[in-house]
């Protein structure tokens, strides 16, 4: 059997390509949200989480990544973001210990990391603050053409901040995968994360 | 603007001694509470108001005891940005009623004068723009609660 040989390389090829951490084309998966695998760079960043270690996106391979960029500041809609994102970790069970919420911080200049521990804890255990220089944080919001602006301060010396609403989730190589925005329904957010727990290389 | 502020009030003293009740008579506050952050971080407060008079009346302020600061803010989603903004009033239409809830019309709590702990609750006095004034008990939630807490099958 000729063929034989050319089908074992090609399956072994595939095998090597699957297990490669830097392949372009992670495997198709039937996603119900905004499918953006292939069209935004891999994670990465360095940033200080919120025990005060600096990390960088090979800290979370091997977990799934939600990426938020939000700021403890903002009374309304962070916190609600989060506290749906803490029923989406709820409902997904065991499979949400394999992975993260990362609440990247617009705000450096406030959000130090006692004040994202504290802030985070207080929405799910598997959420992650980070923070760090401006200049870092700025480069993370452009690599994923994510945007936030500074309003003028008021006299009290507070300050507002528009920002991004959208959350970037990353697979456990650290591949972008699907966008979910406010407009997005909850179950769809749960399904797609339950298709990227369920495959690629456990921890 | 606190000229008008003691006209409109003194107007509102005149005319509740005549036919017409004060807005706040006719206004019912409901599902009142607050999502509690860590430290003294703003927290945002949500309620629901109804009218049940003839006459749409307008919440213009709150304040608190228990906070420095009390605003009447509007969160907007637009073009995938979250923003905040700042609102002069809020309209409760005639036998309607208006929402404050997550992602929408709230109070920002500013500053609280002692640590606010979920189950507590703190009182705060709404305004309408006729001068009258209504208490308010509002619970203090978790911050991840996703509503005060009454309504049953929304719960997480």
């Amino acid at each position: 059997m000729k063929c034989r040989p050319l089908f074992l390389t090609a399956a072994l090829l595939l095998g090597a390509c699957l297990l490669l951490t830097g392949c372009h084309n992670p495997a198709p998966l039937p996603f119900r949200l905004t499918n953006v695998t292939g069209h935004m760079p891999p994670l990465e960043f360095s940033l200080t989480d919120d025990q005060g270690k600096t990390v960088s996106a090979a800290d979370y391979k091997g977990k799934v990544v939600l990426l938020y960029f939000g700021y403890t500041h903002c009374p309304d809609v962070c916190p609600l973001t989060m506290a749906h994102l803490h029923v989406v970790m709820q409902r997904l069970g065991k499979l949400a210990d394999g992975a993260r919420i990362l609440f990247v911080s617009v705000d450096p200049g406030r959000d130090t990391p006692e004040v994202l521990h504290a802030y985070v804890n207080a929405f799910d255990p598997r959420a992650v603050g980070l923070t760090g220089k401006p200049r870092d944080i700025e480069a993370l919001v452009k690599r994923y053409r994510s945007a936030f602006t500074r309003e003028p301060a008021g006299k009290d010396g507070n300050y507002e901040v528009s920002h991004s609403s959208a959350i970037y989730v990353f697979d456990r190589d650290g591949q972008p995968r699907v966008l979910s925005t406010p407009a997005d329904s909850q179950d769809d957010l749960v399904h797609d994360l339950h298709l990227l727990l369920s495959s690629g290389a456990q921890p | 603007m606190k000229t008008l502020a003691t006209f409109s009030l003194l107007a509102g003293l005149l005319l509740s001694g005549a036919v017409h009740a004060t807005a706040a008579e006719h206004v019912r506050a409901s599902h009142a509470w607050i999502r509690v952050l860590p430290g003294n971080l703003p927290a945002g407060a949500y309620v629901t108001l109804e009218n049940d008079g003839d006459q749409a009346v307008a919440l213009s302020s709150a304040s608190s005891k228990t906070y420095a600061q009390v605003m009447l803010h509007q969160s907007s989603t637009q073009g995938g940005m979250s923003r905040m903004t700042m609102v002069d009033s809020l309209t409760v239409p005639a036998h309607g009623k208006a929402v404050l809830a997550p992602a929408g019309y709230h109070l920002m709590l500013m500053q609280a004068a002692a640590p606010v702990k979920p189950g507590d609750t703190v009182r705060v006095l709404l305004k309408f723009s006729d001068g009258s004034t209504l208490h308010a008990d509002f619970i203090a939630r978790p911050a991840n609660a996703l509503n005060a807490g009454d309504e049953g099958a929304t719960k997480p």
